[in-house]
């Protein structure tokens, strides 16, 4: 295969992009899961503590 | 006219990043947004910065060089880059990290580890580990982008090291990880482009996948009387098991690269850069194409340039470079690509470099001044304060790498084998501890401590006693034993992370058995969120 003949060779040549392919199918059947997110007014809430740092 | 042209091209890669640090810049205004990028960087941001932050220049050429020796066993390599460096990160560690670095209010690797187990002796500790050796890290990085610089831009060693370091140093210290991860993510598009070339225009020089492999395997009988003794079997063929070029491939560069990811202080504070777990998802996708097109095409060109350095030459790549494998890859592009590829390959390598440098530069000063300073004096510092922890962790970085070969005989072999010496101790010190924080609430605080300090202590002898790559460099072993290293084969070429790693495991959970557990309100605060909801 791809002229390889060694099997662990054409073994991790498949992984390898097998692999990759996992990764794209993941993105893409988990593209819009959200799970816990930043809240925003968590990050307002940080901001104001930084303001006050600064002063 | 080449030496002009490659100037504007440099120019014009250099003005698109500085424009995009002077927007980071601009946008720069808590230490959130400093530390972690205001958490709310876009997927394909955070993927290329973490994909281009974990791929320096010495991965394409460096292990390009060792790939056009060793063959395509180094493809194990690009495998684990992908399924533990990215699907296995992503999905199983990625999450947890976001999820709850914004529960304890994280804002660094370290703060994490820290709050999680309650211990500011593991924040400071992890810290101290980051501020100590990550700059001979960065040192081995910056010093391959020297050279680049002096032998492509005729410019003078100390005048190029200087002048680059500054030039990162600019848009790291004012645009904090903003700086750094929008112009990653452009450096890392730029090496995705290179790479994805140089594998066409490579395959297609060689007469087709297929063929390329064929003429590579018929150069088997070479490199087998050339090393056969140590365990070659062609570049086509894996090494012979239990030996040394089996132990070198599979426990050094396979599992000391490849599992020693997982624990990299700065591609784990990127999971705590995006808003929800949907941008890590997204993230997935983008971080497998991208580190598939960056190793496996490295591994795969490093290859198969022997077949192409056989039929110009008559001989192997390894000997064609005068057995000086960084060459390798540089040769190759230099002879057999079009003088516009060369250029846009040296961008791309520039790229590399900075991409990873800047990601350096900032985890050092943050361990400086978040880790270390804040924690000690237990004062929240401002972002100014951040600023100047980033600027001495540059200068730092710097003269190590300045100085280091000026004053001390072997300080460039030291700085070489910075890579190597940086990912053993931190999969060793940080990842027992990291895995138990985001998937058992069963770790104590002393057990988290004790697997730390284990593997630490235990990566250190092993480097200075035992792996004759570093022992012999760092030179303890001979001056105090009178050999370079400890033992013989195989102790010797076995990395530090087969034996450091695994008794850190053990120690961590020992020692968790006989001590007493954290907080239960704690540890409910950490897993808030993750139970119900892991994706």
């Amino acid at each position: 295969m791809f002229g390889l003949y060694d099997p662990s060779i054409i073994l991790v040549y498949l992984l390898c992009i097998g692999s990759t392919l996992l990764c794209v199918i993941y993105g893409i059947v988990h593209w819009n899961r959200s799970g816990v997110e930043v809240k925003a007014e968590k990050i307002i809430q940080w901001e104001k503590e930084e303001e006050t740092l600064e002063e | 006219m080449y030496q002009i042209v490659l100037i504007i091209a440099v120019l014009v890669y250099l003005l698109i990043t500085g424009y995009l640090g002077y927007i980071a810049y601009r946008k720069t205004r808590t230490t959130t947004d400093y530390l972690l990028a205001g958490r709310e960087v876009h997927p394909y941001i955070m993927a290329m910065s973490y994909g281009a932050t974990f791929i320096s220049t010495s991965a394409i050429v460096g292990f390009g060089g060792t790939a056009a020796l060793f063959g395509m066993s180094l493809l194990w390599l690009t495998f684990l880059n992908i399924f533990v460096g990215i699907f296995l990160a992503f999905v199983f560690f990625g999450h947890r990290t976001r999820a709850m670095g914004y529960n304890l209010d994280s804002h660094t690797f370290p703060e994490l580890l820290g709050k999680r187990y309650q211990s500011r002796f593991i924040q400071i500790f992890s810290g101290i580990i980051i501020f100590l050796f990550m700059p001979i890290y960065t040192a081995a990085v910056l010093m391959g982008a020297t050279q680049f610089l002096v032998v492509n831009l005729k410019l003078n060693y100390e005048v190029a090291l200087f002048t680059f370091s500054a030039i990162v140093a600019i848009y790291v210290v004012m645009g904090g990880l903003k700086g750094v991860m929008y112009t990653d993510a452009f450096q890392g598009s730029v090496m995705f482009i290179g790479m994805l070339l140089l594998l066409f225009l490579t395959y297609y020089r060689l007469g087709g996948v297929t063929s390329a492999h064929e003429s590579l395997a018929q150069l088997n009988p070479m490199i087998v009387e050339l090393m056969g003794k140590a365990g070659h079997r062609g570049f086509t063929h894996m090494p012979a098991f239990g030996s040394n070029i089996w132990w070198t491939v599979i426990s050094t560069i396979v599992l000391g690269v490849g599992i020693g990811v997982l624990a990299q202080p700065q591609l784990a504070t990127r999971f705590m850069t995006v808003r929800s777990s949907k941008e890590l998802n997204r993230a997935t996708l983008v971080g497998g194409i991208f580190i598939l097109a960056m190793t496996g095409v490295a591994f795969t060109v490093g290859a198969v340039s022997n077949v192409y350095f056989y039929n110009t030459t008559g001989k192997i790549a390894f000997l064609a470079a005068n057995k000086q494998v960084d060459s390798i890859i540089p040769m190759f592009v230099e002879q057999t690509m079009p003088v516009w590829f060369g250029i846009l390959f040296l961008v791309t390598l520039f790229a590399a470099a900075m991409s990873t440098m800047s990601s350096q530069y900032h985890t050092i000063g943050a361990a400086l001044s978040r880790d270390i300073t804040e924690t000690i004096t237990r004062r929240k510092a401002g972002i100014g304060i951040n600023r100047l922890g980033t600027s001495f962790g540059i200068l730092l970085s710097t003269i190590v790498a300045w100085g280091l070969p000026r004053f001390y005989e072997a300080g460039s072999e030291i700085i070489a084998r910075g890579t190597s010496l940086f990912f053993g101790l931190c999969a060793s010190s940080f990842l027992p501890m990291y895995f138990g924080a985001l998937y058992s609430k069963k770790i104590t605080k002393s057990g988290a401590i004790a697997g730390m300090l284990a593997g630490f202590f235990s990566s250190i002898f092993w480097f200075l006693f035992v792996h004759e790559k570093e022992s012999q460099v760092l030179g303890l072993a001979k001056a105090l034993l009178g050999r370079p290293a400890l033992w013989g084969e195989p102790w010797k070429v076995v990395n530090p992370i087969i034996i450091s790693l695994p008794l850190a495991i053990a120690v961590t959970i020992v020692a968790s058995l006989f001590t007493k557990p954290l907080d239960e309100k704690h540890v409910q605060l950490c897993f808030n969120g993750l139970e119900k909801n892991r994706n």
